[in-house]
Parts: structure tokens; C-alpha cells; sequence
């Protein structure tokens, strides 16, 4: 069980709708209109086609886990990963609220939210 | 055009401190610049040219220009973390083929240790990987991705495509071991086992502690001429054949960890060079974890990608009993990692094995070609990769 706290992130102009849109429980991605493919992290460029035309998209929160590593050195253990969202972009995140022992590749996990106490939430992922 | 025979090592020298508690950054600097001249026959009155990365104090290169009191006319502050020096190798054969430069100076120097930073495990820190402007540090420094983990998601990707293991991570640590032995400079000189390996304890799975390089102080520096100067010179000098870089990233979410930058990196510089693989007979692989040798191998193509597990086994990488012997000098994992950034000692044992020079229970007979690699910032995330071959003054 993760008794981490959850640190503020750094937000600049071009990420505060992504921050923002955390305290209210969601979890956007870039889409880009003129390609339409996602990409992580969310920029205003497509980094594929590299058009400017790239818009905010809700994801539903669920995916698998790419990979995982769960640091013991910590003072408390903490596990990193990418989680692969279901809508085909990879995004580095924590898993919380699972046995760090019993974590697999391939395992679906789905968003929770962990709040900062900074008016946003950070994305962490569990098992479904 | 091609860089292939346009510039020649001519001097280097590595540290011998592995803990400068006693020494400031900019004198570690110096003192591996001077080392380095002295190797080469050359004096800083000879010196045009000023090559550095990150771990340079001050304003890129100039306030090391300045505290060494050197007159340059071409300075490349390249930084790519670890593999900067490996790079500039590259870059400062390019400068003196377009005549921008004939002696140039390539530093690295650190203290970590001294200054008990807290690397591989702790999160958070110094430096470019920190600036808060970079994109993606609000995406990612909020999950406290460490060293050891991000390269432990790698690991833990690269087994479950191609069901390497830990036994088999554990025999790159094993061959690195059986070098520092030799090396009175080395941290960690006792020869360890498999089972010493995997019974370490555990940092961030899969990687246990002796899966990690070490942290260490001191630093090194090379001298890299024109051939006129290298013909003048009274000294082995060591050829530079090719040179290829590549950078690798998140590639905006389409994430694959089982491989390296070096996949683009070598080819380029095998291109360059003119040689194969098989005409290898030395490697420097830069070793901040065992994961990242492994990967780094297949990627330059020594085995099939993914066939890396088996191809360090047996003693693959031992002098005198595999067929690839690498980091004769123990490397990061054993010897040093100064400044957190292996790519200077790749370089400057594969230089030792050109001449000779290399400890005699590890110098490789008749080595004539060999290759030093490099790698920077994270196999994680994004990273640097840098990748020179380098053969005998006559190669």
C-alpha cells in the first residue's frame, strides 16, 4: 500500500488544462486532428506529423501495464511503470494500491487519482 | 565526406582518485587535461581547441578555458549525459577535418561521491534532466523515477519479449569482475559469482545492487589531433575510423524499452569505418547497469536482438576466454564511473587495449580494431547514445 504523499507537479501554460482537468477526476490525452493519432506526453505539436492542430481528448482511464519496477530503497517501496491506455498512447505513472510481488506485464489497470493538495490530482494507475 | 582517418588520440589519462573529497570540479578538470598532454607529448600552449559537457563548472566552456588558461578557437559543449564523450570524439574529428582546430582538449571530471549526491535511487537532483522547463518533467518527476528503476523497466520489458534473466544479467557483472581484479584502481576488485549476483539485494526489480555501477569521483581527458600532429608526435597514436550518434526517446508514446539508441548509432559508425562486427576485437560497452551492456549488444549487432541473455554467458566477455572481451579495465560496474558518465573510460581503455597498454592478464593479443560506446541519460526515458570505432596508429 502506497503511503507516499503525492508532490505537486511543475505546470506551465501550455499543461494547466491537463492539470486542471485532474481535480475534476480526468484524464486527457492529445489528439491530433490532422493525423489523428494520440501521443503522451501531451504537447500542442504532433510529434508525428507535426501539425499544430492537436486537441484534448478524455481518456476512459484504462490500460495495461508495459512495464514496472518497484523501487526498494526507497523509505517507502514505490512502484514505477507504463501503463499502455487503451487508446494506444504509453504513459509513465505509479501503480498504488496493489502487491507490488504479484505486478505482471500484461495485467489491466485503470486510473485513480490521487489529490495534491495543490488544486490538481496526480494519475496513478491500479489493478482492475 | 567521412571523418575516417582525419583525427587520431594522441593522449589520455584517467584519474586514479575514486574519492576526491580533497579536490574542487575545476581541479579534477585540470588535472586530467594536464595528464592527458603530458600522455600526448603536448603542452596547453599546443591546445586549440576545448571539448566538454556538463559536468564542466561554469559557463560551457569557457570558464574551464579560463581557469586552465588556455587560448582556444573551437569549443563543442555537447551534452548528451554520459555518451558526451564518446560524441565529441565525432565532433572533434569533424572540427579539425574542416581545419577548425589541430589539438582538442576533451574533459570530464566529477564528485559524487564527495558531495554524497544521492544517484540511481534517490529521484529527484541536478542538472539538465532537472531544468524545469524540460517537457516532459511535469509527465514524470511527480512518479520519482530514479536510475535504477527507470533502467529496471527495461529490464523487466527486454524479459518478458525475450525471457532474459537475472542469471544471465548476472554474467555481465560476473566478466567485469574478472577484469577489475587487475586494476589496482578499481572499487570493487573482488571476483564475484552468478549467485553473488542475484543474492545482492534487491534495488529495483530486476536489478539488485550488483546489477549497478558504482558511484564514483575523478574523471579523465583525451587529446584528439590532426594527422599531421599525430605523425609528429613521438607516441602511439589511435585512429579514429567512425563515429555515429543517435538519440533515443519516448517517441511520443508508441514506448519500447527493449532497445537502445545504439540500434542507429553503430550501424553509422560501422558505416563509417568500413568494418564489421567480426573485425571487433575489443568492446567498450558502457555498463551503468548490467541491462544496459546487454541491450547495448544486441543493438550493435554482436548477436540477434533479444539472443543477448546467451550471447554474455560462458565467460562470452572475458579476456583471454570469450569472443568479445569488454571493459578490461572492470568499467562502471567495477572500476569507476566518475561524474555519474562511463562514456571517458570506454574510451580510454579501448585507446589502453590499441596500444598495448591494458593490464597484461586482460590486454587482448593483436588488437587492432575496437569499438567504445557510450551512453547517456536514461534507457528508461531518453537517452543519448554515441558509438566510435577506433583502430592502431597504421589501422
Amino acid at each position: 500500500m502506497s503511503e507516499r504523499k503525492a508532490p505537486a507537479p511543475i505546470v506551465n501554460i501550455e499543461t494547466k488544462p491537463f492539470w486542471d482537468a485532474t481535480a475534476e477526476g480526468k484524464l486527457l490525452i492529445k489528439k491530433c486532428n490532422a493525423c489523428g493519432e494520440v501521443h503522451w506526453y501531451p504537447r500542442s505539436m504532433c510529434p508525428f506529423c507535426h501539425s499544430m492542430d492537436t486537441v484534448w481528448l478524455e481518456s476512459a482511464g484504462k490500460g495495461v501495464i508495459y512495464s514496472h519496477s518497484t523501487m526498494r530503497r526507497a523509505p517507502v517501496p514505490y512502484c514505477l511503470a507504463y501503463v499502455t491506455l487503451d487508446e494506444g498512447t504509453t504513459m509513465m505513472t505509479n501503480l498504488v494500491d496493489v502487491d507490488f510481488d504479484a505486478l505482471e506485464i500484461g495485467q489491466k489497470v485503470e486510473v485513480s487519482f490521487a489529490d495534491t493538495g495543490q488544486g490538481n490530482a496526480l494519475p496513478y494507475f491500479t489493478r482492475v | 565526406m567521412s571523418i575516417k582517418g582525419k583525427a587520431f588520440i594522441a593522449g589520455i589519462y584517467e584519474h586514479p582518485t575514486r574519492d576526491a573529497s580533497d579536490k574542487s570540479l575545476p581541479q579534477l578538470h585540470a588535472e586530467v587535461a594536464k595528464g592527458a598532454l603530458e600522455d600526448a607529448g603536448l603542452t596547453f600552449k599546443d591546445v586549440d581547441a576545448y571539448f566538454c559537457a556538463g559536468d564542466a563548472p561554469g559557463l560551457g566552456g569557457i570558464s574551464m578555458a579560463e581557469y586552465m588558461g588556455i587560448n582556444i578557437q573551437h569549443t563543442d559543449t555537447t551534452e548528451i549525459g554520459g555518451s558526451s564523450y564518446v560524441a565529441h570524439i565525432g565532433h572533434a574529428a569533424a572540427a579539425i577535418a574542416a581545419g577548425k582546430c589541430n589539438v582538442a582538449l576533451v574533459t570530464l571530471a566529477g564528485r559524487p561521491k564527495a558531495e554524497a549526491q544521492k544517484v540511481g535511487t534517490g529521484g529527484g537532483g541536478r542538472g539538465p534532466m532537472f531544468d524545469p522547463n524540460a517537457p516532459e518533467l511535469g509527465f514524470e518527476a511527480v512518479y520519482g523515477p530514479a536510475t535504477a528503476n527507470m533502467y529496471g523497466m527495461a529490464a523487466m520489458r527486454h524479459m518478458y519479449e525475450y525471457g532474459t534473466t537475472s542469471e544471465q544479467l548476472a554474467c555481465i557483472k560476473v566478466a567485469a569482475s574478472h577484469h577489475a581484479q587487475y586494476n589496482e584502481n578499481a572499487m570493487l576488485k573482488k571476483v564475484v559469482t552468478v549467485e553473488d549476483v542475484i543474492n545482492s539485494p534487491m534495488i529495483s526489480n530486476p536489478l539488485h545492487r550488483l546489477d549497478c555501477c558504482v558511484v564514483s569521483d575523478g574523471g579523465g581527458a583525451m587529446i584528439i589531433v590532426s594527422p599531421e600532429i599525430a605523425k609528429s608526435l613521438d607516441r602511439h597514436c589511435v585512429k579514429v575510423l567512425g563515429h555515429g550518434e543517435a538519440p533515443k526517446h519516448l517517441n511520443g508514446g508508441k514506448v519500447d524499452l527493449t532497445f537502445t539508441g545504439a540500434a542507429w548509432s553503430g550501424p553509422r559508425a560501422f558505416s563509417e569505418a568500413g568494418v564489421t562486427q567480426a573485425d571487433i576485437k575489443y568492446a567498450s560497452i558502457y555498463d551503468s547497469f548490467t541491462i544496459t551492456v546487454l541491450e547495448t549488444l544486441e543493438d550493435l549487432g554482436f548477436c540477434d536482438k533479444g539472443k543477448g541473455g546467451e550471447f554474455v554467458m560462458d565467460g562470452n566477455l572475458i579476456s583471454g576466454v570469450g569472443k568479445l572481451p569488454f571493459n578490461t579495465d572492470g568499467g562502471g560496474l567495477c572500476s569507476n564511473h566518475p561524474a555519474n558518465r562511463g562514456g571517458m573510460t570506454k574510451v580510454l581503455e579501448a585507446v589502453r587495449q590499441l596500444r598495448g597498454e591494458a593490464h597484461e592478464k586482460v590486454q587482448v593479443p593483436d588488437c587492432d580494431i575496437v569499438l567504445a560506446h557510450g551512453t547517456g541519460g536514461s534507457i528508461g526515458t531518453r537517452m543519448g547514445s554515441a558509438t566510435v570505432i577506433l583502430g592502431r596508429e597504421d589501422a
